[in-house]
């Protein structure tokens, strides 16, 4: 079990994230996230000196789409699902942003 | 001058596809609200992005026409940020390989050439729209359309190279001129789907280190960006004078008060967390396909004018009227050329008579005019000829638009070629020596110059189709004689 770093600041990530934390959620997270960076840290020790950088598992064939029209869904379905939405305008409804 | 501006320009372009970047919903702009969605564009749980390959190829055309290097792998990431028009919570964009890099973009030429470095080229992903007025509840809520999510933007960002809010007008201009022509995007600036933001700052002059800059957001036009940047240049030079420091800020362009106003953000809302889209592949573009695609770039239109300049001897103006205030000007230009016309008459003719013609419609391109090149080639080559006097040709001219008729027809069946006839121009110079005695007499004590009242008077009774230097020798004949006998 590692120990608890004091460079990872929760709250700013837990900001970021637009979350909420309990102090004993954010002192849970932290222990949680300094395990998960310690073994990042494990393995980063292995030399990869001469190995290109990726962050994708399988580089194989390219996967295009045409650019052909599929249709879209019902916005009738669509909006039933949101948890606000103007049925009669057509449109989502989130709390007032600016 | 003590300051100069530092600008650097970020342009985004929607790409003109008909469908988004990772799915297959219609881009068409206007549809009713929410009515091109689907999983992958609305940011449902487990849906997965498939790349626009057309997408790809015309931001591929963009890089190369801007003098681009087109990267063989290039990279998405995730840009994550919160707005309710993001329905993922994050942007697909590419970050630190974008599509093409190292760019270059000529301005002028008109005093000097000056070039604008372009530093990259990406594809990303548009958001949506948010609606925060106009429905009943607007003081409560934010309404979303989720249409735009998704369309194909390329984001052309240049070096901070511009040193004028003129220049600055200019480079997007250009940068509009080269994508339309491209077939890239539509140029359309008041739906939005070309957008530019401005980095902008001022420094001393001799200067070797930048100042603290500003972006400006918010500018749709041209004349908006100019505007908008001499506002911010001397507002940044305003608060150097009196002591005070630039912050580093975003601001937006007010047109009706004609300032820029600090659009206040939260501070870690520029934290983007960028990191490779697990979701997507690198971008492969094998050399082979740029090639076909560079293959397949059209004539620009500067150089165009210069080619126009240079292969008919064209002034700079006229060249820059006929490819880029008239649209189809220089293809019907060279077609008119091409069918044996002389390149200045040709000119002469679309901006004359063609520009007059189109400006009475309201129009400015050429697909308005029902003239055809090889018609309007012919009737030059009447006048070229002199078997129609200039004011003739406007006539048939004015005949050809409305009547669709050839030139030589209309010469042909209303007898308006000019006629070399001295018998019958002998007649007509008779007949106006005699209806004015009273200018005869005035020639006759000296007054010569009313030689050209008579001249006048002869075309006019000539309806135009005399050949104005036979009247004129006419008629100093008749009136020479006349004066040469005095007594008679
Ligand atoms: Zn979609």
């Amino acid at each position: 079990m590692a120990a608890t770093r004091p460079d990872i600041d929760v709250s700013r990530v837990a900001a970021l994230a637009r979350l909420e934390l309990t102090p004993e959620e954010t002192a849970l997270f932290t222990r949680q996230l300094s395990e998960i960076l310690a073994y990042a840290e494990a393995v980063q020790q292995i030399d990869t000196t001469g190995v290109p950088p990726t962050a994708h598992a399988g580089a194989g064939e390219p996967i295009w789409r045409d650019d052909v029209v599929v249709p879209s869904l019902d916005r009738a379905v669509v909006l039933k699902e949101a948890p606000e939405a103007s049925l009669s305008a057509g449109l989502f409804k989130v709390p007032k942003v600016l | 001058m003590r300051y100069e501006p530092v600008i650097g320009l970020e342009i985004h372009a929607q790409l003109l596809t008909a469908t988004k970047i990772f799915c297959g919903c219609a881009t068409t702009f206007g549809a009713p609200p929410n009515t091109n969605v689907c999983p992958v564009c609305l940011g449902l749980p487990g849906a997965l992005p498939v790349l626009n390959r057309r997408a790809v190829e015309l931001a591929i055309r963009a890089g190369l026409a801007l003098g681009c290097r087109i990267q063989a792998r290039s990279i998405f990431a995730r840009k994550n940020y919160f707005y309710p028009d993001l329905p993922k919570g994050y942007q697909i964009s590419q970050y630190d390989q974008p599509l093409a890099v190292e760019g270059r973009l000529e301005l002028g030429p008109d005093a000097r050439t000056r070039y604008v470095g372009i530093t990259r080229i990406h594809m990303e992903e548009d958001a949506g729209k948010s609606l925060h007025h106009g429905l009943p509840d607007s003081d409560r809520y934010t309404a979303v359309d989720f249409n735009r999510a998704g369309v194909p933007l390329i984001e052309i960002v240049t070096e901070p190279d511009l040193r004028s809010a003129a220049d600055a007008a200019e480079c997007f201009s250009r940068v509009r001129e080269i994508l339309v022509a491209l077939g890239v995007n539509d140029g359309n600036m008041e739906e939005g789907s070309l957008r530019c933001d401005a980095n902008v700052s001022v420094r001393r002059v001799g200067e070797a280190t930048f100042g603290t800059k500003t972006e400006v957001k918010n500018v749709n036009s041209f004349r908006f960006l100019q505007k908008a940047l001499e506002y911010e240049i001397e507002r940044q030079i305003d608060v150097l004078e009196s002591g005070g420091r630039v912050v580093q800020e975003t601001r937006l362009w007010d047109s009706d008060l004609g300032e820029t106003t600090s659009m206040r953000t939260k501070e870690e809302a520029h934290d983007y967390r960028y990191f490779p889209e697990p979701d997507l592949q690198p971008l492969d573009v094998p050399q082979a396909w740029v090639e076909a695609i560079r293959s397949t770039l059209p004539e620009l239109p500067e150089e165009r004018k210069q080619r126009l300049m240079a292969a008919h001897g064209l002034s700079d103006y006229d060249a820059d009227l006929l490819v880029r205030l008239i649209t189809g000007g220089a293809d019907y230009f060279e077609r008119v050329v091409a069918a044996g016309a002389q390149a200045k008459a040709a000119s002469n003719w679309i901006q004359g008579e063609i520009r007059r013609r189109l400006k009475e419609l309201g129009r400015d391109d050429m697909s308005a005019v029902p003239v055809t090149p090889e018609a309007l080639a012919e009737l030059i080559d009447l006048a070229e000829r002199g078997v129609v006097s200039s004011t003739v040709a406007k006539d048939v001219f004015d005949r050809m638009w409305t009547t669709g008729r050839r030139a030589k027809a209309i010469v042909d069946e209303e007898g308006l070629a000019q006629t070399g006839d001295t018998s019958a121009i002998a007649a007509l110079v008779e007949s106006v020596l005699a209806e004015n005695a009273d200018a005869v007499e005035q020639y006759r004590k000296g007054k010569t110059n009313v030689i050209g009242f008579l001249v006048g008077q002869v075309m006019k009774k000539g309806k135009g189709r005399i050949d104005p230097k036979v009247a004129n020798q006419l008629l100093r004949d008749a009136l020479g004689g006349a004066a040469s006998s005095p007594g008679a």
